[in-house]
């Protein structure tokens, strides 16, 4: 039995020690700026390898998933959202704004009045899972023509009506990103309004990238020329809380 | 003098080695994040799952405790070594012929006594075999392992992103599906653990101090 637990000893011993090596590496800024890198190359490669408007996989209505699951915030904590619940959003404004010529506040009545875009997607969260529900809203992009977004604008921030665990939630993507064909703001899941958990009233729908970019119960829309000064400057909540990754194509 | 292990393939060698113990370490943290396996586009319960996957212990994981987004970092950055190396590798076998040399089995080694006789060979513990440089298992298991269980780490990889997917959707449908695609990164990654038991178990049992050094300096042929 000594053998074994000599052994074992060695692969904890080994272990720790490896462990221990990959955190000198991780914590310093020679690894950091390596991470930051390389998610930059897997963001060259996808828009190098695909068109850049090419659009993420659409499936029958056959394809639904029997629900689909929240995640992160389910609703949230104000006594103005729960009198929006039950007066069907009637109050409720998307403001776009920011490096825009003409500034937006639109009711939902106004959003459902745009074109919209329906769409069957696949929603990949980061943990790992996948759910798949029919989207419907008015794409970002005519927002943003409306509003005509200036030229020094390079990002697009979602700001949102949700705290979790005490801080805002809000996301970000690039302007590739915002006009591309499939970037709607969602009223509409499976035909129906947007349930509470999945974001009611409107959510982001961000089809190359993993679920934490799609910001729910979103309020407004701003374009930006720099992310610093924002949340903590990393682009998004789970980007300043956590260490995630901007761009979440990977 | 001509050398046992080419220049390429030592290098290959040990590069790989890191990069699949990060990849893998990185890899058992990310599992956690989500310790179920469902075939097809979709999954997201354990009732649509066909495998719950165990909680991997800190020592087995990198970071050393659950972080999902340092254990992205390190999965995104070995990524590019790995997928990178084995392209090297494959190209430098098929031009300086090791791969037509010595993993390419032959019709005749395929025949059921002469696969019996290498099994036999391998439980007396030997080692020697006259001919090529690999007998038929060792041919075999280098063959899975370069041929299948590396590439395929890789493609299914490639597959499981969305931003990689409207580039190559073809690639998540011949795999089934992005669920899939993740149980087959899972399994083929089980199988490289696999192997890498069984090879350094026969290492140690072959002449440790002489094969290792022969994988560094290239040894003699």
């Amino acid at each position: 039995m000594t053998g074994s637990i000599g052994r074992r000893g060695f692969i904890a011993g080994a272990s720790a020690l490896f462990l221990g090596a990959c955190n000198k590496v991780a914590e310093s800024e020679a690894g950091q700026s390596l991470f930051h890198a390389a998610q930059g190359w897997h963001k060259a490669a996808h828009r190098a390898l695909a068109d850049r408007m090419a659009l993420a996989r659409e499936y029958p209505r056959s394809a639904i998933s029997p629900f689909f699951r929240g995640n992160g915030s389910l609703t949230v904590d104000s006594d103005f959202y729960r009198a929006q619940l039950t007066n069907g959003f009637a109050d409720w404004r998307l403001e776009v704004r920011g490096l825009v010529k003409t500034p937006l506040s639109l009711s939902m009545e106004q959003l459902r009045a745009l074109p919209q875009r329906t769409q069957v997607t696949r929603h990949d969260c980061v943990e790992g899972w996948s759910a798949i529900g029919e989207w419907t809203g008015p794409q970002l992009s005519t927002l943003l023509d409306l509003a005509e977004v200036e030229e020094r604008a390079q990002f697009i921030v979602f700001r949102c009506a949700d705290t979790y665990a005490g801080r805002k939630y809000y996301e970000s993507v690039d302007l590739l990103d915002a006009m591309h064909p499939q970037t709607i703001v969602a009223h509409m899941l499976n035909g129906e309004p947007l349930p509470e958990k999945n974001g009611a009233p409107l959510r982001m729908r961000i089809e190359r990238q993993l679920g934490y970019k799609h910001a729910k119960y979103v309020t407004a829309i701003e374009a930006v020329a720099s992310l610093e000064g924002i949340g903590e400057g990393k682009g998004g909540y789970w980007e300043d809380r956590s260490g995630y990754q901007w761009y979440a194509g990977i | 003098m001509k050398k046992k292990h080419a220049l390429t393939t030592r290098l290959w060698h040990w590069i790989n080695l890191v990069c699949v113990v990060v990849l893998f370490m990185s890899g058992l943290t990310i599992s956690n994040a989500h310790r179920y396996l469902y075939w097809g586009d979709w999954g997201f319960a354990p009732e649509q799952a066909w495998l719950a996957v165990p909680r991997f212990p800190g020592w087995m994981t990198i970071p050393g405790h659950y972080n999902l987004a340092v254990a992205r970092d390190w999965h995104v950055l070995m990524a590019w070594p790995f997928a990178v190396g084995l392209l090297v590798m494959w190209v430098a076998m098929l031009v300086n012929g090791h791969f037509w040399r010595d993993l390419r089995t032959t019709r005749t080694e395929w025949r059921p006594a002469a696969v019996w006789h290498d099994v036999v060979q391998h439980a007396k513990l030997n080692f020697e075999h006259s001919g090529g440089k690999f007998n038929f298992l060792q041919k075999l298991a280098y063959g899975v392992v370069l041929g299948v269980f590396l590439p395929g780490m890789v493609l299914t990889g490639l597959a499981i992103s969305p931003g990689f997917e409207p580039a190559a959707p073809w690639l998540v449908d011949v795999l089934g599906g992005r669920q899939s695609a993740r149980s087959l990164h899972f399994l083929f990654a089980w199988g490289l653990c696999g192997f890498a038991l069984v090879h350094v178990a026969l290492v140690l049992l072959s002449g440790p101090v002489r094969q290792v050094r022969d994988m560094i300096t290239g040894g003699t042929a």
